[in-house]
């Protein structure tokens, strides 16, 4: 435990010294899932990806009780933000630009999950909903 | 007076029309001016500067996890400079929007662009029922200011 600890602080270190997580194009779905799931030390799991993300909340911000309140269930389709902004659909097959900027899936990880959920989503989650969203 | 206004609402960059105010110490406000675009283009389009006095982007960008009833949070370094930027370039500082500031009290902190006395009355008038519904709410101001570049607003 110590070990891994001390081994992904130095990789850490070594990341900020070379600017990176760098621009899109550094990561993909599937690599995510992969580190994701290492992390947590589980199997990504479609079906529970596919509750979380289209099940209601309530432990978050009252206006965004599920992930769906912007993304739809369409998921194929363009959703849109509560200021009526459209977003590109998240399903990977109808949109291959997702999830390849390891910095933007970490921030919208946090900030969406912390809106729909009050909390952080833990990497176990993470890896559920990238599967579920990569296997539309 | 007005013609300022339109102008930068007009502009396709918005941001980029406010006048970029002197560098605050270790700030490159070009490059904070992008960052700002950028980051604050997410969910709705980036508001000009100059449309809210600096003390209401100061108390935005310090309550960015409880934003209008979301977490729109950055990291800390993003968020520094974004700040630095709106607050240089609000009404108040190097936007100059004096107008914009009439009927706002000196301790007054609103923080919404919408519930400015300035954008309520230029919004009381000539705006159909049917624009508000199809905007689907007043922050979308693209919805109706899209063909501003064109002179012309959309607003059947
Ligand atoms: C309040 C609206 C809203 C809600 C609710 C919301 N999202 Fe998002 N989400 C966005 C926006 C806006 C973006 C960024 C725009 C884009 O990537 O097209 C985004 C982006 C993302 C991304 C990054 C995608 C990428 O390509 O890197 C992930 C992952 C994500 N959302 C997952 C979720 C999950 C999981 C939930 C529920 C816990 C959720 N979102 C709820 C608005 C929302
Ligand atoms: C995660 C999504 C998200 C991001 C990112 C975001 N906002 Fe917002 N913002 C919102 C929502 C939602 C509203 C409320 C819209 C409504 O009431 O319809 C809002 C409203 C606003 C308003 C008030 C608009 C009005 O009604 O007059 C301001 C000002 C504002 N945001 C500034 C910013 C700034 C500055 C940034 C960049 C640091 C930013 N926002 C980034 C979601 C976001
Ligand atoms: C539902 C439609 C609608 C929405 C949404 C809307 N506006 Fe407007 N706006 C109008 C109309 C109509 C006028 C009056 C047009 C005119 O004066 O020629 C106007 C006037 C203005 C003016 C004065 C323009 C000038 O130079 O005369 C400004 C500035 C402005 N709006 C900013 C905004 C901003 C910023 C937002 C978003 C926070 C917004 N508006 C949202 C319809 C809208």
């Amino acid at each position: 435990m110590k070990g891994n600890f001390r081994k992904l602080a130095l990789v850490g270190a070594l990341a900020a010294l070379a600017g990176w997580p760098a621009a899109a194009g550094d990561t993909s779905a599937r690599q995510l899932i992969a580190q994701f799931a290492a992390q947590a030390h589980t199997q990504p799991s479609v079906a529970r990806g596919k509750a979380l993300f289209m099940g209601r909340h309530t432990g978050g911000k009252p206006e965004t009780p599920s992930c769906t309140t912007c993304h739809t269930q369409n998921l194929r389709a363009t959703g849109h933000t509560r200021a009526g902004k459209a977003i590109e659909p998240m399903a990977l097959s109808a949109n291959p630009s997702r999830f390849t900027d390891s910095a933007k899936v970490a921030k919208w990880f946090r900030r969406n999950c912390k809106s729909v959920l009050g909390r952080e989503c833990t990497a176990g989650e993470k890896a559920d909903i990238l599967a579920w969203l990569s296997s539309l | 007076m007005k013609i300022p206004a339109m102008k930068a609402l007009a502009a396709a960059g918005l941001i980029a029309l406010a006048n970029l105010a002197p560098a605050a110490a270790g700030t490159n406000m070009r490059a904070a001016a992008k960052l700002t675009e950028a980051e604050c283009s997410a969910c709705h389009m980036a508001f000009p500067a100059p449309f809210l006095p600096a003390r209401s982007w100061k108390t935005i960008m310090n309550t960015l996890d409880n934003h209008f009833g979301e977490d729109a949070s950055l990291d800390e370094a993003s968020r520094a400079q974004i700040e630095a930027y709106l607050t240089a370039n609000a009404a108040d500082t190097g936007g100059n929007r004096q107008w914009m500031l009439r009927g706002v009290g000196e301790n007054e902190y609103i923080l919404r662009i919408t519930e400015m006395p300035w954008w309520v009355r230029e919004h009381s008038h000539e705006v159909s029922q049917r624009a508000w519904a199809r905007a689907g709410s007043k922050s979308n101001c693209l919805a109706c200011h899209r063909s501003a570049g064109r002179g012309g607003y959309d607003d059947d």
